[in-house]
Parts: structure tokens; sequence; C-alpha cells
């Protein structure tokens, strides 16, 4: 019991198989390599535009790399930015605050309901999980249209909340919760029980504790969500838009532009890299308890 | 049946914390998931504009769609195309790469997850591919074949119908390793290895016959989850087909369910018509996500 239910998990991580011939493997790993390729290509490219003098990027022929890099692009994106009629600093923390509020609300309230769904025994349980799975199988683009006329039921349009509050009921999250506290140990919560814990206690000193690589989880697929948002189609004034937005009327400027594009693409995309490259393992760990069962 | 009802008021009385938890989180799926889906549904059989009380006008906006609209039907036959490529392709690429990292040792392993994984978390990075298919000859597409002399003059291939459709796919594709792929890495990395030892011993001579004996049949919940994600996605093409295509694209030859929707949701404003064209894709991704729920369970059995 003093060995957390994680540690099960990494011991059966393996390194050496039986039954693998050379050419097998040679052969495997070169469709590997070269898959990798495409899929990294186009993130080079992206990065190297970065650095690039405007003429780099308009070369015939095209190159993939950098040949005389430089920060002008940055410059230029600064001096952009320092006209906008919106100062930038707000678009950042426009995006800064509906990621973080968005993303700390759902992994709260998405752990509350899993617990009950994964660990107690009551009416109607099978019934609610039923549900989320099932509006795992559609995506918002359905309800969009309703969803416009709850917010402006709910007097959120144009406001923050109105991309925050549906964020905390995003369903991916609470399914991948709930299938990794089944794996808790429940004589954890029994003796905690045994001690005169309230429900409430077990799951805020006991439960989460012990969640830890499934928020990270939910930390990662919500930030990727809302950090890219552009708003949902809600948010109307400048002062309220998101970075995303901005940088998107930056991107699609047109030739004028295509050096600050690039720089604004790749700060963007550096932030939810960098987020997964360190919480990878936690997250792969969530992800073994993510499978259907029947 | 009184007798029933006061033993479950029990239960669930006994059980009012289950409830308080799960309170705050099942109001706002209630009200933001469920509530909008139902309302949907409703809307579909109005004339709606927003400005004036839903008029109820029965079937009409769905004879609409499938017998007058023409475009619906490019978008039907568009979404079915991009599905029915993009579905099976990223999720049996999901799996074969996942499965081939797993060989690899846990830090190389890390490195190329992160390098499948990257596009899919990289944002808007998709518009690199505009860059990439570029209609002058500076785009690298261009500029490659122009240079080794298969083309005498730049393709606009965001502009040609004939290319537009495959350029999307592939760029759908290169975006596709994102959840599912993760459950596939962690599944794999949960079979149990003894079964490996034990199925050495029991004659399976090579990794193709351990894959088909063991590896899948162990991995049926994770394969069941991973087949959800990008159905899903699959079915739901817009971003991608309106930051290359333009929106609406050259003749509609981009068009999808979704591009169709917010076409008529947020520019025409015919919020009955284009309820309309959301419940079929609701139906549509529900069907599909349950039927191959139900082949997939039939995996190793």
């Amino acid at each position: 019991m003093s060995m957390p239910f994680s540690f099960k998990l990494r011991s059966k991580l393996r390194s050496k198989r039986v039954n693998r011939s050379f050419w097998g493997s040679f052969g495997l790993f070169t469709v590997l390599a070269f898959f990798g390729a495409f899929m990294i290509l186009p993130l080079v490219y992206a990065i190297n535009n970065a650095f690039k003098p405007l003429d780099e990027i308009f070369l015939f022929p095209p190159t993939l790399f950098v040949r005389n890099p430089t920060f002008n692009n940055f410059i230029d994106l600064m001096n952009l930015l320092g006209e906008s009629w919106v100062p930038f600093s707000r678009y950042i923390f426009n995006t800064l605050f509906i990621t973080l509020t968005g993303v700390i609300g759902h992994v709260i309230f998405a752990s509350a309901a899993a617990f009950p769904l994964a660990k107690h025994r009551f009416p109607g349980k099978k019934a609610l999980f039923q549900v989320v799975v099932l509006s795992l199988m559609f995506t918002p683009a359905v309800t969009a249209i309703p969803n416009y006329m709850v917010m402006s039921w709910l007097g959120l349009i144009d406001s923050y909340w109105a991309v925050i509050v549906p964020a905390f009921s995003y369903s991916l999250g609470l399914y991948l919760m709930k299938q990794f506290m089944e794996q808790m140990p429940d004589a954890l919560l029994e003796a905690a029980k045994i001690d005169g814990a309230s429900e409430y206690r077990i799951f805020w000193t006991i439960v989460m504790p012990n969640v830890k690589p499934a928020w990270l989880t939910l930390v990662i697929l919500q930030f990727q969500i809302l950090w890219g948002t552009d708003g949902n189609g809600f948010i109307y004034s400048e002062q309220l838009k998101s970075l995303h937005f901005a940088a998107n009327q930056i991107i699609y400027g047109g030739i004028a532009r295509a050096g600050a594009a690039a720089a604004v693409a790749l700060i963007l995309m550096s932030v939810p890299i960098t987020l997964f490259v360190f919480s990878q393992s936690k997250i792969i760990e969530t992800m073994a308890s993510s499978g259907m069962k029947e | 049946m009184s007798n029933w009802w006061s033993l479950k008021w029990n239960e669930m009385k006994k059980n009012k914390h289950s409830y308080v938890l799960l309170a705050p989180y099942m109001i706002l799926f209630a009200v933001f998931t469920v509530l909008p889906v139902i309302m949907s549904m409703i809307l579909s059989f109005t004339y709606f504009n927003m400005l004036e009380f839903p008029k109820f006008i029965g079937w009409h906006n769905y004879s609409r769609l499938f017998l007058e609209d023409d475009i619906f039907l490019i978008a039907i036959k568009n979404t079915i195309l991009f599905a029915v490529i993009t579905g099976p392709v990223s999720y049996i690429a999901c799996f074969v790469f996942a499965w081939i990292i797993n060989e690899l040792t846990p830090k190389l392993r890390a490195f190329m997850t992160l390098v499948f994984y990257a596009p899919s978390i990289s944002g808007n990075v998709f518009f690199i591919w505009l860059m990439i298919f570029s209609g002058d000859r500076y785009g690298i597409a261009n500029g490659f074949l122009l240079k080794l002399g298969i083309l005498m003059e730049p393709i606009q291939w965001l502009k040609e119908e004939k290319y537009i459709l495959a350029i999307i796919i592939l760029v759908q594709l290169w975006l596709s390793l994102g959840t599912g792929f993760l459950a596939f890495i962690a599944g794999l990395q949960t079979v149990d290895r003894s079964l490996y030892e034990a199925g050495a011993v029991d004659g399976i001579r090579n990794r193709w016959q351990e894959l088909w004996y063991i590896t899948l049949p162990s991995m049926r919940p994770q394969l069941m989850f991973g087949a959800v994600i990008q159905i899903t996605t699959s079915l739901a093409v817009a971003d991608v087909s309106i930051a290359l295509a333009g929106f609406p694209s050259v003749n509609y030859a981009a068009e999808t369910i979704v591009t169709h929707l917010i076409d008529y949701g947020t520019t025409r404003f015919e919020m009955g018509y284009a309820s309309s064209i959301a419940t079929i894709l609701f139906i549509i991704m529900l069907g599909t996500n349950l039927i191959v729920q139900k082949l997939l369970r039939k995996v190793g059995e």
C-alpha cells in the first residue's frame, strides 16, 4: 500500500523482447524514420522561416533551412505589435486568463465528478457515464448554434466566461480522469473512511494527490484547446480578443507580413510543445488506462 | 412500485456526497452539451432567423437539404470522402507508428513520440502548408518541381479543384496523430510482458503473429477509445479546409458538412436550416461511432 499504484505500471515497461529478426526491425525503423521526417519537416520549415531574412523566405529555389539567421522577423513583429490599437500585452493577458482559469476549473470540476463515477455506487451512475461517453462521439460544431443562444440567455456573450465555463465540462477530461481513478486501490480509500474522513476530505487529500499524472494530462489537453481559442465567435470587443485571433490577423496578412507571421507562429507553437515535453511520461501513464471497457 | 422508488430514494440519500461531487460538472455538461443537442434537434424543424420566434415547418428543412441544396450534397460527398480516407488511414497510422515506436529504447521512444505528436498540438501552425503549397514559385512544392524540371510553370495547388481535396487529406493526416496515438503508445506499454514469453513458448515465431495473437487482443479497450477519437475528428474537417482552400472554396470543392453549417449558421443566419445540418452531422457521427464500436468488440474474439 505504501507503493503508489503508478509504480506497478512502470514495472511493466519492457525493453528487450523475444521474436525479433534484425531485418524486420531494420525495415520497420526505416518506415518510421521516413514518416517521422514527413511529420517533422513542416515544423522544421516553420521554425527556420522564423529566422530567415525576407529575401530568403522568397528565394528561388526555396530552401528548407535558414542560411543567414536573423532576429529581424521578431523585431518586425514587435514593431507591428507596438502599432496595434489594443496593446499586445492585452491579447496575451486575455489568452493567459482564459487558459489558466479554464484549465484549473476543468481539472477540479472533472476530478470531482470522476471520483464518484469511479469509486462510488449510486443510482444513475452508469447512465451518467454513458452520456459522457456518447458526447465524445460528436464535435462542438454540432451544438454551435444553440450554444450561442444559451450563452446569450446567460448573458455571457462578449465575455471571457463564454469560452471558459463550457471548457470546465469538456468530456474527454472527465472520461480519462475516471478511467485513471478506477485503478486506484480501494484499500487506500477504505483506510481513510475508517479514520472518519468525509468523502470530500478523501477526495481532496487522498484521491487528488494520487492522480497527479491524470491532472497533467487534463491540463495539456485543455491547455492546447484554450491556448488556440479564437473566442468561438462569442467575443466581439477588440480588447477581449485572444492571442490566437491577433496572431491570425498577422499570419493571413499577406506577403509583407510573411516574416512576422513565421515569428508569431513559432512563439505560439513552442508553448504547448514545451509543456508536452515536460509532461510526456505522466500523460502516457494516464493514457494507459484510457481504454473503453465493455 | 412505490416500494422500489422509496428504496432508490433511500439509496440516493445515502449517497448524497456522490451527487454533490458530481453536480458542478454535470450541471455545466447539461447546460452546454445536452441541452444544445436537444435544442438543435427541435430547431431543425423550424424556420428561425434569430429575430422572430421559431416557426414550425415540419420536415421542410430536411427535404430542402437533400432535394434542393446541391452544395450540401457536395459537402456530404466531401465529408464522407475525407472520413473514409483519413479515418481508417489515421487510425492504422496511429497504431502502426505507436507499435514501432514501442520497440525503441525509452529515450528514443520519448523523442519519436514527440515527433509524431507535435503537429497535432502545434495549434494553427498548419498554415505552414499554405507556404509549402503556395501558388507561386517560392512555395516548396512548386519550387522543388520547377527546379527538377518536372513542371514548367507553378501550379495553383489550392485553387485547382483536382488538387484541393488531396492536399486537405494530406494535411488532415499530418494533424491526426493526437490523443488516439498517445492512447496506443500507452496501451502498448501496459501489455503484460509475460504474455509474449508465454506466446514464444507456445510457438509464436515472429512479431507479426505476436501482434495478431497477443498485442491486438490485449489492447482492445485502447483500440475502441482510439477509434472514437479518430472517427469523430475525421468527420469534423473544417478548420483545415477553411485555412487552406478558403471559405467558400473554389466551386465549393472543399465544402464539408461543418463548413456548410458555418455558412448557414454564421453568414446567412438561417438557424433552423443550419440546425438540420447539425442534426444530420450528429446522427452521422454517433451512428458511425456506434457501428465501429460494435465491430471492434469482435477483434480477437
